[in-house]
């Protein structure tokens, strides 16, 4: 059983509004049967600090990485996970986070790669939610485990991989760091510690729009009008284009991904989770520096 | 685990920690978060003139005071915001295991102490580089400041 769509004209010009709730429909829907609020952020302890009432964690790098090797989760470990969470293979997901919704969007992401059914993110993420005075709390939800059933991970639609991107060369790419990580002058983000990439630049061709402008200042989506001047306009993409994008884990672009595929409808858009920690390492993979996207041979 | 060469206060916590399933630890960390004192008064306002920990995903800034007595206690100051709640933690259980210590004793710290309170299972061992990113900033900061008192 899962929840209705929210009909709010705040979502409704989106191409999939379904992917989607406002801070005012999921207060209004709290604590119904068939429906799970995570909360996703990038510090883990700042769920403990207070979340939506019922809300569950799952944190991206205990929870939905393999511990040993670099990947998601398998089947196993998924199902296991949303089982202890109360969470079925037909509960509406509602993912939140913080920094605008950056790290809820890439479990969202990660959900997709167990074609999850139905699972949306919260328009405005923690900060929309608090901002409006709205309830949270320090208790420990409880939760009847759910079953849930042991689905393969399918990396084939929605991720891709460094020989993927090889093959994609000369096709659009979007790279959504910050324009010092693009051009090659910082090798990691503004603020972050350096994650060890041995060259800096970015994947020839590559458009750079940094993933926070997709976000308004109140960590809500832009207007689709606005996105669309954005990635259409601005970085030349069109929605029949295959479109690979790249930040430097996977997580930013994974926002980017949802920008593309739910709010402007592009049915093509692949997730380099390697990002530049893989390229910016790999041997004689070609690199671009400067703010010119350059060319591929 | 061994704890035998941190100080007493910093071994305690270790000891906690060590004791803790990996959930106790997060519940533990969280206490160090709220129990943070607040900057005094005389550097509010005066973050550029602390040092930013580059090490940490949040803002954080840090200064140690060095007392001008025989014993050379350290005091530690540290500002990070509350949308931070790990690196608060951090900042909390170094300030509650070395702030009045004599220098000496600070600087003899190891610099993988932050790696031993079994927090890399609870939070993930990048995040708590910015723990050990602290403390090496607290440490050169006392020895500068040692020196020149």
């Amino acid at each position: 059983m899962s929840a209705l769509p929210d009909p709010s004209p705040e979502i409704a010009d989106y191409a999939h509004p379904e992917r989607l709730v406002t801070t005012a429909w999921l207060a209004e829907h709290l604590g119904e049967e068939g429906l799970v609020v995570v909360e996703s952020d990038e510090d883990v302890l700042l769920y403990d600090t207070g979340h939506i009432p019922g809300s569950v964690r799952i944190d991206w790098h205990l929870d939905l990485n393999d511990p040993v090797t670099r990947d998601y989760v398998d089947g196993e470990r998924f199902a296991e996970l949303m089982g202890q969470n109360g969470i079925g293979r037909d509960t509406t997901v509602v993912l939140y986070g913080d920094r605008s919704n950056w790290w809820a969007a890439y479990a969202l992401w990660v959900f997709t790669l167990f074609g999850h059914p139905d699972v949306r993110l919260l328009n405005g993420g923690r900060a929309a939610w608090v901002a409006e005075g709205r309830p949270m709390t320090r208790e420990a939800p409880r939760r009847e485990p759910a079953e849930y059933p042991v689905v393969q991970r399918d990396d084939s639609r929605v991720r891709a991989f460094k020989e993927d991107v090889l093959a994609h060369l000369g096709r659009p790419l979007v790279d959504v760091r910050s324009p010092g990580e693009y051009s090659g002058e910082l090798l990691h983000m503004p603020d972050y510690p350096q994650e060890g990439a041995v060259r800096g630049g970015h994947i020839p061709g590559a458009a750079n729009v940094p993933w926070g402008r997709a976000a308004a200042e109140d960590g809500r989506f832009r207007p689709r009008d606005e996105l669309e001047e954005l990635y259409l306009d601005e970085a030349g993409l069109s929605p029949d284009d295959e479109v690979v994008a790249y930040c430097r884990i996977g997580e930013r672009s994974s926002h980017t991904w949802f920008v593309l595929t739910h709010l402007l409808g592009f049915p093509h858009v692949r997730n380099y989770d390697g990002s530049w920690t893989e390229w910016g390492n790999a041997v004689r993979v070609p690199v671009a520096r400067g703010t010119d996207p350059g060319t591929v041979g | 685990m061994s704890a035998g060469d941190l100080p007493e206060a910093l071994a305690e916590i270790a000891a906690d920690f060590a004791a803790a399933t990996t959930r106790q630890r997060l519940d533990l960390l969280l206490e160090f978060s709220d129990e943070l004192p607040d900057l005094p008064e005389r550097y509010a306002g005066r973050l550029d003139e602390l040092e930013q920990v580059d090490e940490c995903q949040a803002p954080v800034f840090l200064t140690v005071e060095v007392e001008d007595s025989p014993g050379r206690r350290v005091h530690l100051f540290v500002d990070a915001p509350a949308e931070a709640p790990t690196t608060r933690g951090f900042a909390g259980i170094l300030h509650a295991g070395l702030d009045g210590l004599p220098a000496e004793e600070v600087l003899q710290v190891p610099d993988d102490a932050p790696m031993r309170l079994g927090l890399a299972e609870a939070v993930s061992p990048l995040r708590v580089r910015g723990m050990v990113g602290m403390l090496s900033r607290i440490k050169r900061q006392v020895r500068l400041k040692a020196a020149a008192g």
